[in-house]
């Protein structure tokens, strides 16, 4: 039994299936990439993964218990599986700080001293320590993000959900986003993430997996991924990656 | 299209010059003319006064000062027309654009004060009628004091009211907002609670409460005085409004918020609390505050139910003296209460949307 087990997911809005039979498996301080066209699954999976999406078949499971269908206490999933949104997501009327302290303080109940100190910690390591009072928007595109994923590693997770999260910033910020991510794979923390950096999909995923319909297409190392897919769809999406030159 | 390569010739102005200087000459017969008819109904009253003829004479003044703009014009106009005939086209558009702005300023400066005028006419119209009727400036300066303190009790039921239906408000708004099947109920219940208050008139609200409660003969509510009936029904009736504006607010709130605040673990209560909340209750200040102003000036609608409030006062006073003038004394508590607000509001939407723009 894998450590994040995905297992024949369906899921549909109305009439539009968008996951048709979705099997994956996450092995502990693995790195996984969901890579593919846009509309194929990836964030509504990492959606589901967290309980923000109600899978209509299929189950979920990590380390062995069932985290989809009735019953699943999802407060206390969440506070096991951080997401990490393309667009951010901070909470636009609290300072980075506050952002941060919120859910320890509220849901973990831990005293605020100990957030807050925490919080500071977590801030100095990803270099944002001067801008802890600061509100969202008085920092870049990158900053933010980054607070992001402080807000979510605050929870200290056992799995982090990463939903394109460098796909709305300039190009310039994009690497002082992926580097943190270098940082948290090189400390074994257990990621699943989609993506459009293919570069950075090739250097650190353990394994990289082509979405394509709803289902996973083909999935692998990266190296065979990126150098000898096998399928046809596969072939043609990094084909267009490189003409793109993202690759 | 084919290029035009001939340059614009403007129009001198000078007829546009002309219709302002006639509407200022108009306006200074008509001005001179309502100054006398007024001087004439001060003397007939035996009002004699060495400032009154001071301000007369002055407003006969002004019409000299629209006079001078519409002569400014005229000037200008007559500039532009040279330059027309020696074919200097920048000066004539120059000039042109002069004369054209101090017509402009002339007819305006001659609306405002034409309106004035007929005022003033309506004042002093059938022996200053209007003018004792609504300004017998003895009885407003009698009559304030006491006005003044029966306002006291409109000030405390609009505090208790605002600050009731400020969060009664809050509370339908979540309840008509609840999530799932089992709060179907309630959504179902608030949902024809708004409905119903916001198509009563307040009135009516006042009116059922303000009598019928204590009807009712239940002992709680007998023993309430009149004002905290009136409060509860003010209540009742401006918390649906609050509701519907909190309900915008809520639902204004981007549903990534949502997602951040429950992928954390926050629970929907908390979310609300912490996130949503907050958030919405700062874009809704200016809505809010505005329905605080409408129901500053409902408090006068208690006086059905008899609360002795700023117009009740007003009233009884009114009747005492056959003379309106102290309700208008009560309009003029009003007016200054509330033109403060009213600014405070547009400051603040000002803001808001100095921020928007900021982005």
């Amino acid at each position: 039994m894998s450590f994040l087990e995905i297992r024949n997911v369906h899921k549909r809005f109305g009439a539009h299936e968008v996951l048709r039979g979705i099997n994956l498996s996450v092995e502990e301080h693995q790195v996984v990439c969901l890579i593919g066209p846009s509309g194929c699954g990836k964030s509504t999976l990492l959606r589901c993964i967290n309980g923000l999406e109600e899978i209509q078949a299929g189950e979920i499971r990590l380390c062995g218990d069932r985290i989809s269908g009735p019953g699943v206490d999802l407060n206390a999933l969440r506070r096991d599986v951080g997401i990490v949104f393309q667009s951010f997501n901070l909470f636009p009327h609290m300072t980075v700080l506050q952002n941060i302290i919120l859910a320890p303080t509220q849901v973990l109940r831990m005293p605020e001293d100990e957030a807050r100190e925490k919080a500071l910690a977590l801030l100095r390591r990803i270099g944002l320590e001067h801008k802890a009072q600061a509100y969202p928007d008085q920092l870049s595109g990158g900053q933010q993000q980054r607070a992001a994923i402080a807000r979510a590693l605050a929870m200290e997770p056992m799995l982090l959900l990463l939903d394109e999260i460098t796909s709305a910033l300039d190009p310039e910020l994009v690497s002082e986003v992926l580097s943190l991510l270098r940082e948290l794979a090189q400390e074994g923390m257990t990621m699943l993430l989609a993506t459009h950096e293919m570069g950075f999909a090739r250097e650190v995923a353990s394994k990289v997996c082509f979405m394509y319909g709803g289902v996973v297409y083909e999935e692998g190392p990266p190296e065979q991924i990126f150098t000898n897919p096998r399928q046809l769809r596969t072939q043609q999406f990094l084909a267009s990656i490189i003409e793109a030159r993202r690759l | 299209m084919e290029r035009r390569c001939e340059s614009i010739r403007p129009k001198d102005g000078f007829a546009f010059a002309l219709l302002a200087l006639a509407s200022a000459s108009v306006l200074l017969l008509a001005t001179g003319w309502v100054m006398w008819a007024v001087k004439r109904t001060m003397s007939a009253n035996g009002f004699q006064a060495l400032w009154a003829d001071a301000l007369l004479l002055l407003l006969m003044l002004v019409p000299v000062g629209l006079l001078t703009m519409a002569a400014r014009g005229l000037v200008q106009a007559q500039a532009a027309r040279r330059a027309l005939r020696s074919e200097n086209l920048i000066a004539a558009r120059v000039h042109s654009s002069e004369a054209h702005t101090w017509a402009w300023f002339t007819l305006g400066y001659a609306g405002a004060l034409a309106l004035f005028l007929l005022f003033v006419l309506f004042f002093i119209a059938n022996d200053v009628a209007v003018g004792r009727t609504f300004f017998q400036l003895e009885l407003i300066a009698n009559s304030f004091g006491l006005i003044l303190q029966a306002f006291g009790v409109n000030v405390i039921i609009f505090l208790f009211a605002g600050v009731l239906s400020l969060i009664w408000g809050l509370v339908v708004a979540v309840a008509k907002l609840l999530p799932g099947k089992p709060a179907q109920p309630i959504r179902f219940i608030a949902t024809f609670y708004t409905d119903a208050f916001l198509s009563l008139p307040s009135i009516i609200v006042i009116y059922l409460i303000g009598f019928g409660l204590p009807l009712t003969g239940i002992g709680f509510f007998r023993s309430l005085p009149l004002e905290a009936l009136a409060v509860l029904a003010l209540t009742l009736t401006y918390g649906a409004y609050m509701a519907e504006v909190y309900r915008a607010g809520l639902e204004s709130i981007h549903p990534s918020q949502w997602a951040a605040a429950r992928s954390l673990g926050l629970s929907y209560g908390q979310t609300l609390r912490f996130v949503i909340v907050p958030q919405a209750v700062r874009r809704i200040i200016p809505p809010l505050l505005n329905n605080l102003i409408g129901m500053q000036k409902d408090t006068a609608l208690v006086n059905v139910v008899g609360v002795i409030d700023a117009f009740n006062q007003a009233r009884i006073i009114a009747s005492n003296n056959f003379n309106l003038s102290a309700v208008t004394t009560v309009a003029i508590i009003f007016i200054l209460i509330t033109i403060p607000q009213t600014r405070l509001v547009d400051r603040l939407v000002e803001r808001d949307r100095a921020r928007f723009r900021q982005g």
